[in-house]
């Protein structure tokens, strides 16, 4: 266990360093002056470049150049945005990381609980009717790409459906834009939150529940499942004690990796319904070419990215004993 | 793989009703793919010479397609035409992008599995790296480096858009495949018939392509099925948010892209009709790529 | 045996699986009668359906088995094919119990000993809490379970594959159960733990009236268990009898082939070539109105091959399933009392496969006058262990995993070197080390007087066309997507330097060689059986003429059946290249038959050195006398008194000082096996025993035991 735990922690510095690294060298090191980039491309002067090359400490050497940007962001300081004027990339980050976590959390908490009964209801019944149609719905619509269920939502459910006497019902639940202001407080997010959760808890149904399917048949197949069943105990406590114990037990480390997955759908979610998120700030930053807000953000991502599938990890090394006392 | 299990592989995907649709619809898709300029109506994309804001005359109950089938956006172009020319540039990205991953990540990961040591340490914990940041935001940020670049050297261009997006997917592919076929090679490296060739005195080169390749192909065909409908879902989203293809490209996402908000209450059919597109040919991609999956598992 | 109200009675059972849309008769025409307190033996090889018959008995065949109707199955009187579901568990929970193969996969992995165990006394009589703890504790102590508190605190993973069985042993017991079946408990153990599990068995059930099905591809097993046999072959009984008459006078040819398949404890290659049954079992969809055996039979005449026998009752309570068992019994003789030679004259129609020794076969026994042909001096293997946090905290090396240490062993050309241990001894490292897909830390090794380089990469052309490998698993052993002549030619072009189209002709002569005809050239490995496959795998070895061919493990994957043809063509095969062979096997008899010279293994080293019939005999090093005694002879007339080994066997990391088998050795004298390490004592001229008691006084101790009944065989060369 400590020596999982050891190797653990070990890995995920050294991938830490390493995804920084990248990030740091994609951003700055490719063919090309950032810092012309910056100050508006071949219009600039070349005071106006060195300027900012200047501030960007450019002018120093590449490793130490990486060494003063990471120690920067892991002090939280992220610098000035360009392409929103008079903002900090910090506050401008934090502030629409939370619009962002609440749309991730919500979707969580759909997606999870269904993709785990269906992955479940599916693996119980391999090639029967309930997994075909479950797989089926795993791989057709639900794995649609996020702008086009989003903009079915939008438009479908919340402006077509949503008129008449529905509307009345819906119209406070289901507003068809969920452009609402990016420091508004959850409650009052609450109803725009709907539509973009739903969306974002496709993505995540389609992997979980297919894992949890695969994880399910793979241990029904398992020899310990004909010794419980000749014990003479019903199916049904052969699946619960016996089989689901061990099937699910995974899911801790899939959850985790599909939040990889989570936030690539979230950054389209929050571009089609107009959503002020870290992914929509994300394209924003991109075109208007601010570097290193985007650099910020892109780091902010691989953290929270690489501490869940720590977090995972480390859950499913204590709840299975067979890591736990190695 | 040997000719029989090829065989066996197309006659099992026929067999699963789910995975023969995915197939035949996956084919479909492929005419206007191929055969764009004959098939459409119309074999210039942005001939804005037709009224405005035509409503589709697609009449599904008499098989009659009309003058217009999905109607004509609102700068007057034919929206059919526009789908069926589009239909190129996405299997073209997608399926160069998937051959060139595929191509390049194996023989990384053939290499890494078979090396083993400090090579593959080091390069392991790189692909590990790289697969921390969401291929998404990854190719949202390379597409934006590789136009700044341009941008700054003042040479960007429409037609460029389509490579850029190619060698994006190419890029972020190569270390997944690789750690699939790292993965299969550490699987098969450990067999007897390799520790065979060992003893033999065979090269490394040897045994990597001809003792062990042949057996991780299978591995790679599931693998080269899912990066396809992948890429397909990853060009269409790229498109749509501005990041592949300009406009007045007929590409699918960029088409929806046009036409949504405000636009939509005008001209619905102009996005319904190339999300629509979109949406049967992931669904048929992600169908028949299960039936890979499926029947090569099976056959393993 | 009750007759008049057997505890499971079957008839006419016929068990078919769906291959596709079809369903195929996998088991035909099954009958059994068993009583309480008395122990079937059901012999099989893989692919006779012994296992489909274990789960039709249980009544818990998958969705694609059935039992089809007609048939008979009474347990206690009861119809078992007539019950419900929740009938079916109702007896599952109590009467009916099913000892399962591979204990370690048959134990939830998450859940601790405990809890499984008292799960059972729940659902046979509700018991719980403490009372059922209780009765647990005293069932460990009943199936030897040392620290059963203890026990029931750990999960699967935690114990050995010994102590796995124990407790599914003693899961199945803990209901007092009225049936039991127990499907191949022991395989996949060691055969010092087989010998414990099998003694226990025994035990508990001489104290019950439960009756037992054991289904094993172990003809010793049987003998050593069983009171009555069953022997089963692609999916139909060939023969029933009372263990006794079954090996001494077998009535079926199936069953008289698989016994005199198995080399005895003592027989040598020098004796006669064993005998063997050729060909294949047959495919499960190809069924015909033929006898199944009359494809691989000696005695097959037309009418076998036309009608098929029914199963006939025949004196002395017996059944056999031939036409012609009147001549099997005729022409059989007590397998272990004659020498196989004498039967080549006996069994006209089966001459090739017994060919009698020729007399220019040159190097007998203990001939020293061939060359020295490898020599292994003080070779040694650790594998580094990473630290655990406290050892890197404190900066303390972690102690090595010493697979092989200092080991010194000598092979002249021609001639075989046997190596035996169980599993986690060190002969596969060692094996790998020599042929250089293991970096030795240290030590020496020369073959043909040449200082052989550590790594195969390293190893000039010469040394690696004169050392060569046959593998374990045939199954692994060739690249599946290479045909047979592919894989062979290779070697020629590679090491023998070969033109392509002289590659090609050298390929089929070698797959001549190895008797498979020209047809199996272009057959990839999916296309053959596993005992083909070896023979492809063997032809590839010998394709560049090596001196020394290291064979780890080669037939152990084989029904016997096919061993014992593979063990020929070895014996066959060296004789007409003289090619030394390094011999490595966990089955004593196999390397005894083979071997020229016997090296046992413990825990990295050798203990014991010598001529391959000197092993068989007193002095023995006492973990080669604990081997020799756990052997499972096949036949029940053969009663040895075993010496019974704890299972526990010593970490590899975590070596025991002095003697390294000292925590396990029943003849330890005291406190200096603990702290000495044990002297080289020489008795005769290659005879060298590792232990701190003389060599005579090894003999005196052991004389009175299982050395009485092997040593006429041995000395008959």
């Amino acid at each position: 266990m400590l020596h999982f735990l050891r190797r653990r922690f070990i890995f995920f510095f050294f991938t830490y360093l390493l995804s920084s690294l990248m990030i740091f060298l994609l951003l700055r090191v490719l063919p090309g002056d950032p810092a012309r980039v910056i100050a508006g491309g071949r219009e600039a002067t070349e005071a106006q470049v060195e300027e900012i090359r200047d501030q960007l400490g450019l002018n120093a050497a590449m490793p130490q150049q990486y060494l003063t940007w990471l120690g920067d962001f892991l002090r939280g300081e992220w610098g000035e945005t360009i392409a929103f004027r008079g903002a900090r990339n910090r506050q401008l980050i934090s502030e629409r990381a939370v619009n962002s976590a609440r749309l991730a959390a919500v979707a969580l908490l759909l997606s999870v609980p269904i993709s785990l009964v269906l992955g479940v209801i599916a693996g119980l019944s391999e090639n029967k009717l309930p997994d075909i149609l479950i797989s089926l719905l795993t791989l057709s619509v639900v794995s649609l790409p996020e702008f086009v269920t989003g903009l079915f939502l939008i438009n479908i459910v919340a402006l077509r459906w949503g008129r008449g006497a529905l509307a009345e019902a819906l119209g406070w639940w289901f507003p068809s834009s969920s452009a609402v202001p990016a420091n508004a407080s959850f409650s009052e997010m609450l109803p725009a939150l709907w539509l973009p959760a739903i969306a974002a808890t496709l993505v995540l149904l389609a992997y979980i529940s297919r894992l949890t399917r695969a994880g399910v048949i793979e241990e029904l197949k398992r020899d310990y499942v004909r010794t419980a069943a000749l014990k003479g105990i019903a199916w049904r406590t052969v699946i619960w004690r016996h089989v689901l114990r061990n099937a699910l037990l995974p899911t801790i480390t899939v959850i985790a990796i599909s939040i990889t997955w989570l936030i690539s759908g979230l950054v389209v979610i929050e571009v089609v319904f107009g959503f002020p998120g870290l992914g929509s700030l994300l394209i924003a930053a991109i075109e208007r070419r601010d570097l290193l807000l985007v650099q910020a953000i892109v780091m902010v991502t691989v953290t929270i990215i690489l501490f869940a599938n720590l977090f995972a990890d480390m859950a499913y090394a204590l709840l299975n004993p067979r890591v736990r006392l190695e | 793989m040997k000719s029989s299990q090829i065989a066996n592989l197309i006659r099992s995907l026929l067999r699963q009703p789910q995975s023969a649709l995915g197939t035949l619809l996956v084919l479909f898709f492929l005419l206007p793919a191929l055969f764009g300029p004959q098939l459409a109506p119309y074999a210039n994309p942005n001939d804005q010479s037709h009224d405005a804001r035509q409503p589709p005359t697609l009449d599904i109950g008499a098989l009659q397609l009309g003058e217009y089938p999905f109607g004509t956006d609102r700068l007057g172009r034919d929206v059919y035409s526009r789908v069926i020319l589009g239909a190129s540039s996405i299997f073209r990205i997608a399926g160069l992008g998937t051959l060139v991953s595929v191509v390049l990540g194996s023989a990384l990961g053939l290499f890494m599995g078979y090396a083993g040591g400090w090579v593959d340490e080091i390069l392991g914990r790189v692909i590990d790296a790289l697969l921390a940041i969401p291929a998404l935001l990854l190719a949202l940020v390379l597409v934006g480096i590789i136009r700044n670049l341009d941008f700054a050297a003042g040479s960007w261009q429409a037609g460029l858009a389509d490579n850029v997006v190619l060698l994006v997917i190419s890029a972020l592919y190569i270390p997944i495949v690789a750690r699939v076929a790292r993965s299969a090679t550490l699987d098969i490296k450990t067999r007897e018939f390799v520790e065979a060739a060992e003893i033999r005195g065979e090269s490394k080169l040897y045994i990597i392509f001809r003792e062990i390749m042949p057996s991780v192909i299978p591995s790679l065909v599931v693998e080269a099925s899912l990066r396809f409908s992948y890429a397909i879902f990853l060009v269409a989203s790229l498109g749509f948010l501005g990041f592949g293809a300009r406009p007045p490209s007929p590409d699918w996402g960029l088409m929806v892209n046009e036409n949504r908000g405000g636009f939509y209450q005008l001209t619905p059919w102009a996005l319904e009709f190339p999300a629509l597109a979109i949406a049967v040919l992931v669904i048929a991609v992600n169908l028949m790529s299960d039936g890979i999956r499926r029947s090569v598992q099976k056959g393993a | 045996m009750s007759a008049a109200a057997p505890l499971l009675n079957v008839d006419k059972l016929t068990i078919s699986y769906r291959i596709k849309r079809d369903w195929i008769p996998a088991v035909r025409d099954f009958r059994l009668r068993l009583g309480p307190g008395q122990i079937v033996g059901l012999v099989g090889e893989s692919g006779s359906g012994k296992s489909t018959v274990a789960l039709a008995l249980m009544r818990y065949l998958s969705g694609n088995g059935r039992v089809e109707s007609g048939g008979l199955l009474e347990f206690a009187g009861e119809d078992l094919l007539a019950k419900s579901n929740v009938d079916m568990r109702r007896l599952w929970s109590k009467r009916i119990k099913f000892v399962p193969q591979n204990a370690g996969a048959a134990l939830n992995p998450s859940i601790k000993i405990g809890r499984q165990v008292t799960e059972v006394l729940k659902a046979a009589d509700g018991i719980e809490g403490k009372a059922a703890t209780d009765a647990m504790i005293d069932m460990f102590h009943q199936v030897n379970l040392v620290d059963p508190e203890r026990v029931a605190e750990r999960y699967p993973h935690e114990l050995s594959g010994g102590m796995q069985q124990r407790v599914t042993i003693a899961m199945a017991l803990i209901s007092n159960p009225d049936l039991l079946i127990m499907d191949e408990p022991t395989t996949g153990l060691d055969v010092t733990t087989e010998a414990v599990i099998l003694d226990l068995v025994r035990g508990l059930i001489a104290d019950r009236h439960t009756g037992v099905i054991y289904i094993t591809h172990n003809l010793g097993v049987v003998a050593q268990l069983c009171e009555r046999v069953l022997v089963l072959y692609a999916g139909e009984i060939m023969e029933e009898a009372d263990a006794h008459d079954l090996f001494q006078h077998p009535h079926h040819p199936y069953t008289r082939g698989l016994i005199n398949s198995v080399p005895k404890p003592g027989q040598s290659k020098y004796q006669a070539r064993l005998q063997s049954i050729s060909g294949n079992p047959p495919a499960l969809t190809q069924q015909a109105s033929a006898c199944v055996f009359a494809d691989r039979c000696p005695l097959a005449i037309d009418r076998c091959r036309t009608e098929k026998p029914p199963l006939e009752r025949l004196p002395a309570a017996r059944l056999a399933r031939c036409h012609r068992w009147e001549e099997v019994d005729a022409v059989a003789q007590p397998p272990s009392k004659s020498p196989p030679i004498a039967m080549g004259g006996d069994l006209p129609t089966s001459a090739s496969d017994i060919t009698p020794l020729p007399s220019l076969w040159g190097k007998g026994p203990g001939d020293g006058g061939a060359t020295t042909l490898m020599r292994v001096s003080d070779l040694s293997k650790q594998f580094p262990v990473a630290a655990t946090l406290r050892e890197a905290l404190r900066r303390v090396k972690p102690t090595p995993i010493r697979a092989v240490d200092g080991v010194d062993l000598q092979l002249r050309a021609g001639q075989t070197l046997g190596l035996v241990g169980e599993s986690g001894s060190g002969k596969t490292t060692l094996a790998r080390l020599i042929i250089g897909l293991e970096q030795r830390s240290s030590g020496k090794l020369e073959l043909l007087g040449l200082d052989v380089r550590n790594s195969v990469r390293e190893r000039s052309p010469d040394v690696l066309s004169h050392l060569q490998m046959v593998f374990q698993n045939p199954q692994n052993s060739l690249n599946p997507y290479l045909s047979a002549r592919q894989a062979i030619r290779r070697p020629l072009i590679k090491l023998r330097g070969l033109p392509p189209d002289a590659a090609d002709a050298e390929a089929l002569a070698l797959l001549e060689r190895v008797n498979l005809r020209a047809e199996y050239a272009e057959r990839y490995p999916d296309e053959l059986s596993g005992g083909e496959k070896q023979r492809v795998a063997i032809a590839r070895a010998f394709a560049s003429d090596p001196a020394l061919i290291i064979c780890d493990e080669p037939v152990s994957a084989l029904d016997v059946s096919v061993q014992s043809a593979v063990l020929n063509l070895l014996a066959q095969l060296q004789e007409a290249h003289s090619s030394a062979y390094l011999f490595i096997s966990h089955d004593l008899s196999v390397v005894g038959y083979l071997a020229d010279t016997l090296a046992v293994m413990y825990l990295g080293q050798i203990c014991e050195v010598g001529e391959a019939r000197e092993l068989f005999q007193p002095p023995y090093h006492p973990y080669t006398e604990a081997l020799v005694s756990a052997i499972p002879v096949a036949d029940p007339g053969h009663k040895t008194e075993r010496i019974l080994l704890s299972d526990n066997l010593p970490s590899a990391q975590n070596l025991p000082s002095g003697c390294r088998f000292h925590t396990r050795c029943p003849r330890k004298i005291g406190v200096v096996c603990e702290q000495e390490a044990p002297p080289w004592r020489e008795g005769g001229a290659s005879h060298r025993i590792r232990c701190h008691i003389p060599l005579d006084e090894l003999t005196t101790l052991q004389s009175d035991l299982v050395a009485a009944d092997l040593a006429p065989a041995a000395e008959d060369s």
